[in-house]
């Protein structure tokens, strides 16, 4: 099982945080702190796996990955293939690619609920749910087109007062 | 420029409609991104939650804003800020109709709420309401709620709904609702153990989506109870072939893999149901190989697949084809450039040796070079690894690598875990008690409050039963050794509590044994060490009972005992202690030294901590006693089982109780507390009718175990059992530590009588010193590496040169009698390991293959009468040894069942890979017959010292060893090798 996806940036900021157990936000804080502190301090070229162990508690390994200014991770225990993991982590990035064309940190910061659109859209309660990026894709895209058709629906007279309003 | 990269992202995200933020919230991240410190960001959160709050509850808000408010929410409480106050609005929104709205609410409050937040009841309802409509957008985003929300309790509102939803036209729904009930089953299994067969179904789902969602709550399942779902094994195999042979359609390739990610899970499940089932693994063998030949090895997701074939492959039932192959796909693994695949390859190299233990040597150097890697990862998997491969030829090189990773790291919760890994291996495979002394000083040293207390009890018990009663001399030079290296470290700062109550426990029974430091000396030391840690009451404690055992054998051997100073201050000073322990601890000090010498060697004899206490359990020494009284008029004892008629038992049952309960376990709860001293009255009174007493036998046993198993408490808890027993028996007054000796020594047996251990084992152990010796020279040419790696792994190539070798030492033995000792020794505790692991631990590595078959065969041979008829003829002095003591001829027995056993395992061992039992087993016979002879020859020498003669006839065991039967050695290198 999947215990928490983090992407943070390379200063440490978090940019996304899903843990799938409950945690306490001053636990997250925590763990989010804990695991930058591991992972700033590992060199380039070397593996991507870490022994979660000491920060997640017993049976836990740590996969990431690192894009530009970004950290990928994701915590899972024993019941997932480290190198899969690594894969899903493409998958992310890819989808994220695909849905915001060059993806890069301000997307992911500007598009806070879509970005956890898309990660509900492939773990689901801790369990990897799809993989397929174009998949995924497709299924974000579904949902904004619906979203934003109710929301016109039901907004049209409103969103045009409140646009006066400003 | 950044502003207009901002404004461009800001109009790009208008356009893309339904994630577009206000300007707020960009200047909320902007201001974020750009805060220089903690402090100024806090301050502009602080700033932002103000805003919220204001803003949030003001009526009529539009939707769309509102929307946003709670997104803000979400990223405040991200960056680690109390949003709680929000919680309400975000539950607010889960009620709304529009979707948007509904997602968001959903969003929130899954990141924002736990099961059991007071809120989740306002939720619920709409949850329900949810999850039958006709949007499945909203079906899923309540499905999403499910799983983080609903606990145990709240499962059955929502559990019919999810179950209907199992049916739903579309499959993206079917999916989640399977892994919802996936997620209940994690949370409580029993809300939905009768939708297993559901699962089942859905396996047949015409979207490969759904099956793929359903392997995971059948993992899960198969792994609680691999039984049950045997029956799938030809599904899963036709599924997975199906998969592989490219079947599904093209969406769900994935580099060009298919399915890759069902794919592993389907390898999973069958690694489950296929451990150490023949049946269930035979079907398996074409896909899994099927796929090993298919596999795109040059991708990350490839290499996943074959990772997890090799994890299938070493737990299912041994396949001689699939493991060439998944030992293959290891050394690519190994020689790769990646880090992130040499990672694995050490992992599934740590799975394939349990099934052949002859790959890890191809793979030598790299496993070195993972070992020597700058990647912490890479380095803690290779420690790992090495720990599964570790043997008595080995144990020194890697435990010594693992001390120095040890002492080199502030991680602490690594450190412990390595450090206990240390103790584990040096106790199992120590080659000489010295070095185990060495190990254990180093680790107490570096993570002495890490490891565990047993640790260190183990070590004392090692140092007073040494070799065992047969080799004096070997023992004194070991207690010897360890005191000087004791009083060596006793002057460092801040040792490790533990660590210090061996030393104290040492110095107090050994300190002065071998008149090498006198008793002031050592005196003053001890009392260095309580004033030194003054606030350690249990290392004061060691002090002060060693303080008394050094006084006690000094008076016992005349000599004149004048208290240091501040010795004297030291027990004034805690004879008034808060600790009652340690007051007791300084009044009986200071009753011991004021005794004569007859009484107090009566009571602190010297060297006696191995001693057996014999316990007269009839307390028949009292029955004189008990007649006087009865002729006096007293009562006679009634036994608690006849007593239970009279009608005033009252009394007598809170009599009586404290005497049973110290035999047993009590079920029923305590009486009140009765004044004390009803409770000397019961030992005069159970003494007449003996034989009704009810002290069976077997809780009696179990009490003195308790006691061994946990000395920690063998001091303190002795005291106590002293003051109970106190007129009862003498033999109590013995030094504390025999009560836990004692019982061990029927119980683990692991080192003491050493010496005979030390020779059964010596001719298989020798041998392999002999080979390490002499590949040695041969080494040094060769890198630094080479050495490690023929250290750890030892050489297939040198296999053949052994004999000569061997025979080449013979020549050189007589002249390098220390050399030689050397070899016995190592052998030591390599048997002991063995006798350790088929006593009590399961052993971690080889030997633990769960291959029953093998180990289960052996033993039916029975080895013992074999030894026995053996040894008797050949051997006087063993049966000298065996008679003469007759309390200890059950401790040889064990011994002798213990030897061949160790023996027999370690060759089963090696012959699983050649799959050839039969001529394994025969050949282990022979190894066993000579390792017995050879344990008689040496027997005699030991107990001759040094002296030519004594070369002569070490030199003969070696000859003898060479010509041990040949059919041996194959079977001793594949356990050099391992």
């Amino acid at each position: 099982m999947i215990r928490s996806v983090m992407v943070m940036n390379t200063q440490g900021k978090p940019r996304l945080a899903k843990f799938y157990d409950f945690q306490t936000v001053e636990k997250q804080q925590e763990l989010i702190r804990s695991v930058f502190g591991v992972l700033c301090s590992r060199a380039e070229n070397i593996s991507n796996f870490l022994d979660a162990a000491s920060i997640f508690g017993p049976d836990s390994s740590l996969v990431y990955k690192h894009y530009a200014t970004l950290y990928f991770v994701l915590v899972f225990d024993s019941s997932e293939n480290e190198l899969a993991m690594l894969d899903l982590i493409q998958v992310f990035v890819e989808t994220l690619d695909k849905c915001f064309k060059n993806v890069c940190e301000l997307d992911i910061v500007f598009n806070y609920s879509k970005i956890h659109t898309i990660l509900d859209e492939m773990i689901f309660g801790g369990q990897v749910l799809e993989t397929s990026s174009t998949e995924l894709v497709k299924a974000v895209e579904e949902i904004s087109r619906l979203e934003s058709a109710s929301n016109s629906i039901n907004l049209v007279p409103k969103s045009v007062s409140g646009w006066r309003n400003r | 420029m950044e502003q207009l990269k901002t404004i461009g992202r800001e109009l790009a995200m208008g356009s893309q409609g339904g994630f577009g933020q206000s300007k707020e919230f960009l200047e909320l991240v902007k201001s974020i991104g750009e805060a220089r410190s903690k402090a100024e960001e806090d301050r502009i959160v602080l700033h932002e939650i103000e805003t919220l709050k204001r803003r949030i509850s003001e009526p009529d808000i539009p939707k769309r804003k509102m929307k946003e408010f709670i997104i803000r929410l979400v990223y405040i409480e991200m960056l680690g800020h109390d949003a709680s106050f929000g919680y309400i609005h975000a539950v607010k929104m889960t009620h709304d109709d529009t979707l948007l709205l509904k997602r968001t609410g959903y969003l929130a409050v899954t990141l924002f709420l736990n099961d059991d937040h007071d809120l989740i009841i306002l939720i619920v309802n709409t949850i329900q309401k949810d999850l039958k409509s006709d949007n499945y957008l909203i079906v899923c985003a309540a499905l999403n709620a499910v799983c983080r929300l609903i606990n145990d309790e709240t499962i059955p509102a929502v559990l019919p709904q999810v179950v209907d939803l199992l049916g739903h036209q579309k499959e993206a729904v079917r999916k989640k609702a399977i892994m919802a009930l996936h997620r209940f089953y994690h949370k409580s299994p029993s809300s939905v153990s009768h939708l297993f067969p559901n699962f089942r179904k859905r396996l047949c789902d015409n979207d490969p989506g759904v099956m793929g969602a359903t392997l995971c709550p059948l993992f899960d399942l198969i792994t609680v109870d691999v039984n049950s779902y045997k029956d799938l094994v030809l599904s899963f195999v036709s599924i997975l072939k199906q998969v592989a042979e490219r079947r599904l359609p093209k969406g769900y390739d994935y580099h060009q893999m298919p399915a890759p990610f069902i794919q592993i899970r389907l390898l999973k499940i069958l690694a489950l149901l296929g451990s150490g089932d023949k049946l269930a693994s035979e079907k398996m063998y074409t896909v899994v190989g099927d796929i090993f030949r298919k596999c795109d090895s040059t991708s990350n997701i490839g290499n996943a697949v074959l990772y997890e074939c090799i994890c299938c492959v070493s737990s299912i039932y041994p396949n001689p084809k699939l493991l060439e192959a998944a030992a293959d796909v290891i050394s690519r693994f190994l020689k790769s450039d990646s880090h992130n695949l040499k990672y694995m390859g050490i992992d599934a190299l740590g799975r394939l040796i349990k099934i052949s233990p002859e790959i890890a040597e191809q793979h030598q150097l790299a496993v070195i070079d993972c070992l020597e890697d700058p990647d912490d990862t890479l380095k803690r998997k290779t420690f790992e690894l090495l720990y599964k491969m570790t043997k008595s030829s080995n144990v020194e090189v890697i435990v010594d690598r693992m001390i120095d990773y040890m002492i080199s790291i502030n991680d602490n919760h690594y450190k412990t875990y390595i450090a206990s890994r240390c103790v584990e291996l040096a106790e199992q495979f120590a080659p000489s008690n010295h070095w185990f002394i060495q190990t254990m000083n180093k680790v107490f040293e570096h993570a002495g409050d890490l490891v565990n207390i047993k640790v260190a009890h183990n070590l004392m018990r090692l140092i007073a039963e040494g070799f065992g009663e047969d080799d004096d001399a070997a023992d004194s030079q070991l207690r010897s050794s360890a005191v000087e290296s004791y009083l060596h470290i006793i002057g460092e700062p801040k040792l490790p509590s533990v660590f210090l109550q061996v030393i104290c426990w040492v110095f107090g029974e050994y300190g002065t044994a071998d008149g090498k430091y006198s008793a002031s000396y050592i005196t003053g030391k001890l009392c260095d060490v309580a004033e030194a840690y003054s606030n350690d009451e249990t290392v004061k404690a060691y002090a002060v009972t060693a303080l008394m055992k050094i006084y006690a054998f000094e008076i016992a051997s005349g000599r004149k005992v004048d208290m240091l100073p501040e010795c004297q201050s030291l027990v004034e000073e805690l004879s008034a202690s808060h600790s009652t322990d340690l007051q007791q601890r300084a009044y009986e000090l200071q009753a011991v030294v004021s005794l004569d010498a007859h009484a107090v060697e009566s009571i602190m004899p010297l060297d006696a901590s191995c001693e057996d206490i014999e316990i007269d359990k009839n307390l028949s020494f009292l029955n004189s006693y008990v007649q006087q009284s009865l002729e006096n008029g007293a009562r006679p004892y009634i036994p608690e089982s006849q007593r239970s008629g009279v009608l005033d038992i009252s009394n007598f049952r809170s009599q009586d109780q404290p005497e049973a309960s110290m035999h047993g376990l009590r079920f029923e709860a305590y009486e009140l507390p009765k004044a004390p001293v009803t409770s000397r009255i019961p030992p005069a009174s159970v003494a007449p009718s003996t034989e009704l007493v009810p002290v069976p036998e077997p809780s009696y046993s179990r009490e003195t175990h308790q006691v061994a198993s946990v000395p920690s408490i063998s001091d303190a808890g002795s005291t106590e059992l002293r003051l109970r027993l106190d007129g009862v028996q003498r033999k109590w007054g013995k030094p504390t530590y025999s009560s836990p000796t004692s019982s061990t020594s029927n119980a683990s047996q692991s080192t003491s009588n050493g010496v005979t251990q030390v020779d059964s084992a010596a001719n298989v152990n020798s041998k392999a010193r002999h080979t390490h010796d002499s590949r040695k020279p041969q080494a040094e040419i060769t890198p630094e590496k080479q050495k490690l790696a023929a250290s750890l792994f030892g050489g297939p190539s040198k296999t053949e040169k052994r004999p000569t070798s061997a025979s080449h030492k013979v020549a050189k033995a007589s002249s390098h009698a220390a050399e030689k000792s050397q070899a016995p020794k190592a052998a030591v505790v390599s048997n002991q390991a063995t006798l350790d692991k088929i006593n009590h631990q399961p052993p971690p590595d080889l030997l633990d293959l769960g291959e029953p078959t093998v180990t289960n065969s052996a033993p039916s041979v029975d080895p013992f009468q074999q030894l026995e008829g053996l040894l008797d003829p050949t051997q006087v002095t063993s049966t000298v040894n065996h008679g003469a003591v007759a309390t200890e001829a059950p401790d040889i027995m064990a011994l002798y069942v213990g030897t061949p056993a160790g023996g027999q395992s370690s060759s089963a061992e090696n012959s699983l890979p050649s799959n050839s039992y039969d001529v394994n087993l025969t050949s282990e016979l022979s190894n066993l017959t000579s390792g017995t002879t050879n344990a008689g020859a040496t027997l005699t020498q030991f107990t001759k010292g040094p002296n030519p003669k004594d070369a002569l006839e070490k030199d003969a065991l070696v000859r003898q060893m060479g010509v041990t039967p040949t059919s041996q050695n194959p079977n001793l290198f594949s356990d050099l090798l391992g």
